[in-house]
């Protein structure tokens, strides 16, 4: 079924996902400006203000409040949600893991940013790369119309009654969060009967059925048991996470899946990516394909859960694969992304060559040269007889 | 939860006389009898207690170390132990305290702090 909105409409990143959660319209929403989510807090307050929607508005002193307050509320039974980036989503830390054993379905809009120190206000993905074991779903967009259709499949994966468990949608601050890009839009009514009403699972507010949430599990307890359910859930997520794309592809038009490949089928050599820098990195394979070379590239939508079999799958075949990480782990022996990838293809007999890169850190601008330099690096290793080191590559980086 | 067999931890003393329960108390119906072999499935979502008042059918003070001893002599009837006692465990009869619900007392003391008649004294609560 084609959308019935179907008309274009020239919006920042953070003005298509308010745009989303106007449409979504949660029964409370918690939240704290930071740069570059600011927009977003701002332009839903607006919307509050003036009866757009029906949500009860929730200023809070900080980050730590507003997950705190969140959680307060969707397990008083509200459909509840949240913005935040960078600092914020830091200062969120230990109430995050609250969020998610407590198995509350919230939907939390983070636009990557940087951490400290030294102080940066620009884009990498820091921020929800260190949260990636805090047990949230994490979905990272490519861009603004991602931006939009991501926060309202998260609130179908999350509540989903295999999963319940809260859901991080990212997109990539500046970038997308305040660059001009093009979004079609759902009308609400299409959106409210796609995530259609909220079930609460034993709310504090059914003042007939009292329930304790939270109690201290004891000396020696059922900690280890829960985390479990929660891994399970987590795994069963993947599947969630693929049929809520498929039913929105229905509605839509717009089809997403747990990973976004890009002329992969023949590929020699590949990179992987997540969120805006795929649109440079898929120009650059056009480029290079042109020129006879067998590239393709990956782009990262699902890291919690992490689709290990879908990565295996899709890059198995390939020669040399190159993850491109936007966050370091400092110590480990690439980014997250890298460490995940390499994982994931392990059991691949034979497996790809998997080599770490890392950009556009603190906002690094990030260059089609500098993944073309990428690319002739994974080029350069397939040819060789020998294997390549496995030393991270840093692109766009000052020499010594 | 449901009562620890392992070897040292001492069957609670049985009460004087069953403690009154309230009318309004109905038996829980969240039968949570075998939970300490429950794997991950069987558990409510996030750890949730979803019967309230469930603590009364359970034992809660098998981890006490000190156990208050009431001379119910000494005892002026000032229910300054009851009201104070976060347990609720304070026996009361013909309006004086006679003895402690051992189940649910964790040997806090507060009781022997505030009875101003030294009626109660703690003492070590010896294991089997």
């Amino acid at each position: 079924m084609a959308p019935i909105d179907t008309e274009i409409l020239a919006v920042t990143g953070n003005e298509a996902a308010a745009e989303a959660m106007g449409q979504i319209d949660p029964d409370v929403v918690c939240a704290y400006p930071i740069t570059p989510q600011t927009e977003v807090v701002q332009l839903y307050a607006q919307m509050v203000a003036d009866g757009k929607v029906g949500s009860e508005f929730v200023t809070v002193e900080s980050e730590h409040s507003a997950m705190s307050a969140v959680i307060g509320s969707a397990a008083g039974g509200a459909r509840t949600m949240t913005a935040t980036s960078s600092q914020g989503y830091a200062l969120m830390w230990e109430v995050l893991y609250v969020a998610a054993s407590y198995r509350l379905p919230v939907v939390m809009t983070t636009v990557n940013r940087a951490l400290s120190g030294p102080i940066n206000i620009h884009c990498d993905h820091s921020d929800t790369m260190g949260g990636r074991d805090t047990g949230w779903i994490q979905i990272y967009g490519e861009n603004h119309q991602e931006a939009y259709d991501n926060c309202i499949q998260a609130v179908r994966i999350g509540e989903h009654a295999d999963v319940r468990l809260p859901v991080t949608h990212m997109y990539d601050g500046y970038v997308i969060s305040g660059a001009i890009g093009p979004l079609q839009m759902l009308t609400k009514e299409q959106v409210q009967s796609f995530i259609g009403p909220y079930h609460a699972i034993n709310p504090m507010l059914d003042t007939e059925h009292p329930v304790t949430v939270g109690p201290f599990d004891g000396l020696h307890g059922w900690y280890f048991e829960h985390k479990v359910a929660q891994n399970r859930a987590m795994d069963r997520a993947l599947k969630v996470i693929q049929d809520v794309a498929d039913e929105y592809a229905e509605l839509s038009g717009r089809q997403y899946g747990l990973l976004d490949p890009y002329r992969l089928e023949d590929a020699e050599i590949a990179i992987v990516v997540v969120g805006s820098t795929a649109g440079t990195t898929r120009m650059t394979v056009d480029k290079l394909r042109a020129r006879g070379v067998k590239a393709g590239m990956v782009r990262v939508r699902a890291f919690r859960p992490f689709p290990h079999a879908a990565y295996a799958e899709a890059l198995q075949h390939v020669k040399v694969v190159g993850v491109m990480d936007r966050a370091d782990s400092f110590g480990a022996q690439g980014g997250p992304v890298f460490l995940e990838v390499r994982s994931a293809l392990y059991d691949c007999d034979p497996h790809p060559q998997i080599l770490p890169f890392i950009y556009g850190l603190g906002g690094r601008d990030i260059f089609p040269d500098n993944i073309e330099q990428a690319f002739a690096a994974l080029q350069k290793a397939a040819q060789s007889k020998k294997r390549s080191s496995t030393e991270r590559r840093y692109l766009n980086l000052r020499k010594d | 939860m449901t009562v620890d067999k392992k070897a040292g931890a001492k069957k609670p003393a049985p009460l004087k006389k069953p403690r009154a329960r309230k009318a309004a108390t109905k038996k829980p119906t969240w039968d949570i009898s075998d939970v300490d072999s429950w794997g991950p499935e069987r558990h409510e979502l996030g750890a949730t207690i979803i019967e309230a008042g469930n603590s009364v059918y359970n034992e809660t003070g098998g981890w006490r170390s000190m156990v208050p001893e009431i001379d119910s002599e000494k005892c002026d009837g000032c229910m300054l132990c009851y009201f104070y006692c976060p347990d609720a465990s304070i026996v009361i009869e013909g309006g004086k305290a006679v003895g402690i619900d051992l189940e649910h007392c964790k040997g806090c003391g507060i009781c022997a702090r505030e009875c101003p008649t030294k009626a109660i004294v703690m003492k070590i609560d010896e294991k089997e």
